[in-house]
């Protein structure tokens, strides 16, 4: 990537909020799929879904560790990921609406997560391409992991939407619901626009169409259809990105800050 | 090897790896390097004569460490073992800083470390192939390739199969002898 340099100070402030777009959607998938800790429909499931849970977990601290370093230099101070992830309300989290939707049945939780997972590795992909080079190596690390990701979802895509009549129904179901929040994988902002100038951010728009091509790929060996574009959530500029959420993520929150917020200085 | 770094790297090579307390967070390549720290500039003017050392006895060291995995919770552990091993033979003397630059990956894990992994029942990761192309036959391709590189750790047998890509600790997927009928840990090329 190459581009245009923006003022420093108003360069950080972007590059903190997008370090925050890029760290809540792996923090909040990670919540959502701990809460399948030991519950998930078989043992190798339930392990698979925790070990993905944990490496979003940890990429995701690696952006807010980051975002905290970036904040302190045009902040007065620069918050810890501790503090960003646990105090900071819903309408400061910059999460993408899909992963904060409700876990619902395994069907529904395969796919948001196949969703994700093959929209999220081209995302790191193209990060890893970053001018800013603590981007691109937090990018190119998280990217192997996200590769056993989108080869898991999308098989188990496949093995259920290809499976018994019950799970086609309810795989073509799930996807159908979920198919409104995919539009903002693709919607970029002002402020994405200043930073894909400066060449930092990735241009999620190019992502599209090879997001498009890889799922349907996946979705007619799998005997799903692609739902129709239709009303889209989030796309103009008032979605979780820009911290306009569903009800559902004050829940997640409720519940992920609990313990921190009523006791500030637990330590384990 | 300058007077100091090999006793650096001695104590490193006494720290196991948590999960997997027969290999070293050397062998596993989890530590990537010492460098040394000038504790002073150098006077001005004064250039060293040639063939000395440019680093004197006193130096600090720097310990490079870089993460397996993202969210390996032995990270932690492991860090502050590679502190207490460090401060046990140079008290204060070094500091460790994580490198995430170019991703940690198994290929830099020590042929005796694998002799190792393979004794302990845990088939050793190949040397890293191509990644599969996230494709609709991506998970298929994983699978039928998984199968046909990884030997039975017990028995030898290559009738092995994966039943998960994803094991007890994120570096390690779950597999099966269809021989000897164990399961078994691999340890995934990553």
């Amino acid at each position: 990537m190459t581009g245009t340099a923006l003022p420093p100070a108003s360069a950080d402030a972007l590059l903190f909020d997008y370090l925050l777009r890029l760290a809540d959607s792996d923090i909040v998938l990670a919540q959502r799929l701990g809460e399948w800790v030991g519950k998930g429909p078989v043992l190798e499931e339930d392990i698979a879904q925790t070990n993905v849970g944990l490496d979003l977990l940890g990429q995701g601290r690696l952006w807010l560790a980051y975002a905290g370093e970036v904040e302190a230099r045009y902040a007065t101070r620069g918050r810890d990921e501790n503090e960003l992830a646990y105090f900071r309300d819903g309408s400061e989290y910059r999460n993408l609406l899909l992963v904060e939707q409700p876990n619902g049945s395994y069907a529904d939780t395969l796919v948001r997560q196949f969703l994700y997972d093959a929209w999220h590795l081209r995302m790191l992909d193209a990060l890893a391409r970053s001018r800013d080079e603590r981007i691109a190596a937090i990018a190119a690390k998280a990217s192997k992991e996200v590769r056993y990701h989108v080869e898991r979802s999308s098989g188990w895509v496949v093995r259920l939407g290809d499976g018994t009549d019950e799970s086609h129904v309810r795989m073509q179901r799930a996807l159908d619901a979920l198919w409104m929040y995919t539009g903002e994988l693709f919607a970029a902002d002002a402020s994405d626009d200043a930073l894909v100038a400066a060449g930092i951010a990735a241009d999620v728009t190019a992502l599209r169409e090879p997001w498009r091509q890889a799922v349907g790929d996946v979705l007619a060996e799998a005997t799903l259809a692609m739902p129709s574009d239709g009303w889209m959530q989030g796309v103009r500029g008032r979605g979780g990105r820009q911290g306009v959420h569903s009800e559902h993520l004050g829940q997640l929150l409720a519940v992920m800050q609990s313990l921190p917020r009523a006791m500030p200085d637990a330590r384990w | 090897m300058r007077a100091g770094e090999a006793v650096i790297w001695g104590a490193l090579a006494g720290v196991p790896d948590p999960e997997l307390p027969f290999v070293s967070v050397v062998e596993l390549g989890i530590v990537r390097a010492v460098e040394p720290i000038p504790d002073v500039a150098p006077a001005r003017g004064i250039t060293p004569a040639r063939g000395t050392d440019p680093i004197p006895a006193t130096a600090r060291w720097r310990v490079v460490v870089t993460p397996t995995f993202s969210g390996c919770p032995a990270t932690r552990v492991i860090e502050a073992d590679i502190r207490t091993a460090l401060d046990a033979v140079a008290p204060g003397a070094c500091e460790i800083v994580t490198r995430l630059a170019p991703p940690w990956s198994t290929d830099a894990i020590a042929p005796e470390a694998r002799r190792k992994l393979a004794q302990a029942g845990i088939a050793p990761p190949a040397f890293r192939c191509t990644a599969a192309a996230v494709t609709r036959s991506g998970a298929a391709a994983a699978l039928a390739r998984g199968a046909a590189a990884v030997a039975c750790p017990r028995c030898g047998s290559q009738h092995t199969r994966e039943v998960s890509r994803f094991g007890s600790t994120p570096c390690k997927a779950q597999f099966r002898c269809d021989d000897c009928l164990e399961p078994f840990d691999h340890f995934k090329p990553h």
